[in-house]
């Protein structure tokens, strides 16, 4: 991916690594092993969940049947009921959506952002340079969920300003694990090349810099999504995230809870599991992604 | 190989020492029928490129080696069996041996002070007080030119050069007294300059105190320079052994001869840098049954890829040679 | 640089009155209707009629002299509510910071030391517990030492030392497990990575015996990295407290945090939020100390990430 002298070789070369950052993230996939693969899956059938969810679900999450409260399984009620006498299973397939939608966006927020500061600080350098990092380490000084529960006193709660919340206090991390790979990718020989052929700083950044940051994007993201869930469902657990009585995992434990002292800890537990189930996969994703990373980078 | 005679003088005697380290699930060879003498008070050095096995001989001799590894053959020191040492008696033995290492900002610890570094193996192997082994340190520092020792002891590493470092770890293995001294390319990580000031202290100290050295480099010059005879290795086996200053003139190896040639001399007049063709073997890439110099040899002849040459007395030196006898006196013809 | 960092976390929770919709009275008052006395009590605590940073200033001023303002919801003095949850709060912390540091610790020395069986169990162990969050945890212990095994009581306080110590451990439990992964892990790699060193050959090639090998060689090396991780982890711990003593309905700082956000009680968030950073801050600032006192070549302030 080194520039070599003369113009050909230097247009070659970039197109060359950014071919390689595209394949590369399958290949890195493949590469994760046995690990990296069951849980690509179970994070893919959480995915499709989410997005059908509601429609497959066999019964109705939302209505409640006291008669039929902290009911055992039976029949078709795989999980049996809840504290309202609904249906486990289908409030779990329905709240899937809630449970993922919100990580989502409070990944693609602070991946974002914590990217763009980080290459541009890593491209200008300097007095950008520390003026973002000075910041950065300020921010640090905010844990996730209390800025959530700050953002639901001021705006109410709810899944929007928890997920703006956890978006900005992720941001500093990400930014400050980016910044590292970019000031790299900024002292290899190729952004000089392109520098040298006129090309604009902001293209060399998003077409060239960003794309060779690839893996390790999607693996910070990846593990990034696994924080966010259970900061998001802690929050919901909490009473300030997803407002019951709408479907989400963390809301469902807390609602739940009661019925563990009471000897019905089935649907508490249910929940729990989806949660953890889906958190460890992105967990040994992210890692194995992340080791992939690294040696792609060497 | 040496004489039963010479044998019984020495203080260190290796024989047939063969060495595998397991890489990538096999067992590969990193040293091959290594033989070699250290009388006491006698300065020996030990010359090859990267992976010859030099430094192996060293941590073999040093019980250093890593983890998986096989040690077939002898290594015997005063007498008695390195390998089977354990305990106190082993601790006994590495009082007696000291080595000296390549980087010294890495061979010591960074979080513990100089005084601390240079007295732990006085005050745990030689129950040496406290007191009395900070006087002792102080002193040695001395010795090896280094000013206020006090105050140096109680210092941390990252606060003293490169060069005062290693003259740190020279005191430091000077100072459980021991009769040999394994000296690991003690001034390759150091600027020229101080290089020069590290080898003189060595050179020094090492005649005060009567010590036996194994001194091990790369560098052809340096060893004989200091040393009174050397060993040159290639692909982990002895390939010569010769007295010092008859390295040049009159080598008994062509891959000593090569060894000579390629260093320029700043006297001397060429057009291209004379370097021997192909890339240094390792020990496992050597052939089984054929001379591993011989791909790159100018003097190779059929003969030399069919079995591995015995290591051969030759002119009071040894040679793994086929040809040495033979090519007596035009080997030096090979370097201008 | 941390002190920087307090700062502008105070300003962050000060101005969020500004940011909530509506008025600054309004956010004070929860959306409630007051009487014009409370109202005008209100204005002039806050100096609303002054310009913005000289509110901050009174207001960051009251605050280091121990006045946060009165609970709405309470009427109360905030800083008297503080004070009488703050030692829920701390002891659960200190708790789970000492099950932490033991276990999280001690795991990841043993699984350095003794590879093998030993070794591939805290591997598994942490794999799994690394994900378990604090509230599933919760609900897990609640269930099995509480209901089917009976050891432990399930919710509330407990009165006296050793009832407090019984209610606090599944609390501290439940805090501590996914922390104590991230401990154990880090400290497995450490460990291993100071083994490695070269250092440790010249101790051994001078005969050192292996004990004090492993002592003053591998593990104090070591203990720069595992302190800094460890220090960082117990700091985090301040903010998960809320989401357990939640679980475990605990009188602590971090309840009383989520019950006054859920009645927009913002007096108390804000004087609570203050508090909670405060003490982050400070915790960061020791392990920073910590750091200069284990590593000699580092200067006070500047702990490499």
């Amino acid at each position: 991916m080194s520039a070599a002298v003369g113009v050909p070789a230097a247009t070659a070369a970039p197109a060359a690594g950014r071919r390689a950052g595209r394949t590369g993230v399958l290949g890195l996939l493949r590469a994760t092993g046995a690990g990296g693969m069951i849980s690509a899956v179970v994070i893919a059938v959480a995915i499709v969940l989410a997005i059908i969810g509601p429609w497959i679900a066999p019964y109705n999450p939302d209505l409640p049947n006291l008669s039929l409260a902290w009911v055992g399984p039976v029949g078709g009620h795989l999980l049996g009921f809840d504290f309202e006498g609904r249906d486990v299973l289908s409030r779990l397939l329905a709240g899937a959506q809630s449970s993922m939608i919100g990580p989502l966006a409070v990944v693609v927020g602070a991946m974002v952002l914590g990217t763009l500061i980080a290459v541009v600080s890593a491209w200008r350098q300097g007095f950008t340079d520390t003026v973002a990092s000075s910041g950065l380490d300020i921010l640090f000084a905010f844990p996730g969920i209390l800025l959530a529960v700050l953002a639901a006193a001021v705006f109410g709660a709810g899944l929007t300003a928890a997920a703006v919340a956890l978006a900005i206090a992720y941001m500093p991390y990400v930014a400050r694990v980016l910044r590292g790979a970019a000031l790299r990718e900024r002292g290899r020989p190729y952004t000089a090349a392109l520098e040298v052929q006129g090309v604009s700083g902001t293209a060399i950044c998003l077409r060239h810099i960003v794309p060779n940051m690839l893996p390790l994007i999607v693996a910070q993201a990846t593990i990034l999504f696994g924080w966010a869930m259970v900061d998001l469902a802690a929050i919901s657990f909490l009473g300030l995230g997803v407002q019951p009585p709408a479907p989400n995992w963390g809301v469902m434990i807390s609602e739940n809870q009661p019925g563990i002292l009471q000897g019905y800890p089935l649907p508490a537990l249910a929940a729990g599991v989806c949660i953890v189930g889906v958190v460890i996969a992105f967990n040994i994703l992210g890692e194995r992604l992340f080791e992939q990373a690294q040696a792609v980078r060497r | 190989m040496s004489a039963a005679g010479a044998e019984r003088d020495a203080l260190l005697s290796v024989r047939d020492l063969t060495v595998t380290l397991p890489v990538e699930g096999a067992q590969r060879a990193v040293l091959r029928d290594v033989s070699l003498d250290i009388r006491a008070g006698e300065a020996v050095g030990l010359v090859g490129e990267s992976g010859s096995g030099k430094s192996m001989t060293a941590r073999a001799i040093d019980r250093l080696l890593p983890k998986g590894a096989q040690v077939e053959g002898e290594i015997r020191f005063d007498g008695a069996d390195v390998a089977r040492l354990t305990g106190a008696a082993l601790r006994g033995y590495r009082t007696k041996v000291a080595m000296i290492f390549q980087d010294p900002r890495a061979h010591v610890n960074p979080v513990r002070r100089i005084g601390d570094f240079m007295t732990e193996s006085l005050r745990t192997n030689l129950g040496v007080p406290a007191a009395e082994a900070s006087k002792r340190a102080a002193s040695m520092l001395g010795e090896v030119g280094i000013a206020d020792g006090d105050r140096r002891l109680r210092q941390y590493p990252h606060e003293l050069s490169g060069g005062m470092l290693q003259r740190v770890m020279i005191a430091a293995a000077l100072l459980t007294g021991p009769a040999l001294l394994l000296a690991d390319e003690p001034t390759t990580a150091l600027d020229v300059t101080t290089q020069a000031e590290v080898m003189a202290i060595l050179d020094e100290l090492r005649q005060a105190h009567g010590l036996a050295m194994l001194f091990i480099t790369h560098d052809l010059d340096l060893a004989a320079a200091i040393c009174d005879r050397t060993i040159v290795m290639y692909a982990g086996q002895i390939v010569e052994e010769r007295r010092s200053e008859l390295l040049h003139s009159d080598p008994l190896h062509p891959y000593t001869a090569a060894l000579g040639g390629a260093r320029p001399d700043i006297a001397q007049k060429a057009s291209r840098l004379r370097a021997i063709p192909g890339r240094p073997l390792s020990a496992f890439e050597a052939p089984a049954a054929a001379c591993a110099f011989a791909p790159r040899c100018a003097y190779a002849q059929p003969a030399c890829t069919e079995s591995v040459p015995d290591l051969a007395a030759l002119g009071g030196g040894r040679s793994r040679c086929l040809r040495a006898a033979d090519l007596r006196g035009q080997l030096e013809a090979a370097h201008v | 640089m941390l002190l920087a960092s307090l700062l502008i976390a105070s300003f962050v929770i000060f101005g969020a009155l500004y940011l909530a919709p509506g008025n600054p009275i309004s956010a004070l008052s929860g959306g409630r209707a007051l009487p014009p006395a409370s109202l005008h009590v209100l204005e002039q605590r806050y100096h609303l009629d002054q310009p913005f940073f000289a509110q901050y200033w009174y207001w960051l001023d009251n605050a280091l002299h121990g006045n946060l303002g009165i609970s709405i919801t309470l009427q109360e003095n905030v800083s008297s509510v503080i004070a009488a949850r703050m030692w829920t709060t701390g002891a659960l912390v200190l708790y789970a910071a000492i099950i932490i540091l033991i276990a999280g610790i001690g795991s990841g020395v043993v699984a350095a030391l003794r590879p093998g069986w030993a070794d591939s169990s805290v591997l598994v162990s942490t794999a799994v517990t690394a994900a378990l969050p604090s509230f599933v945890a919760a609900i897990v212990l609640i269930l099995l030492f509480s209901v089917k095994l009976g050891w432990f009581p399930a919710l509330g306080n407990g009165t006296g030392f050793w009832s407090s110590v019984q209610h606090l451990t599944l609390p501290a439990i439940a805090l501590a497990i996914s922390s104590l992964a991230i401990v154990s892990r880090v400290t497995r790699a450490a460990v291993r990575e100071e083994a490695d060193r070269e250092h440790v050959q010249t101790a051994i090639s001078r005969g050192i015996p292996a004990r004090q090998l492993i002592r003053r060689h591998v593990l104090r090396n070591a203990a720069i990295p595992i302190a800094t991780v460890s220090g960082i982890t117990i700091a985090s711990l301040i903010a998960v407290a809320a989401v357990v003593e939640t679980a475990f309905s605990l009188n602590g700082l971090g309840a009383y945090l989520v019950q006054a956000a859920e009645s927009k009680d913002l007096a108390v968030v804000q004087g609570i939020s203050l508090v909670l950073v405060a003490a982050f801050v400070l915790i960061n600032a020791l392990v920073d100390v910590l750091y200069a006192v284990l590593d000699p070549r580092v200067a006070l302030g500047s702990r490499a990430q």
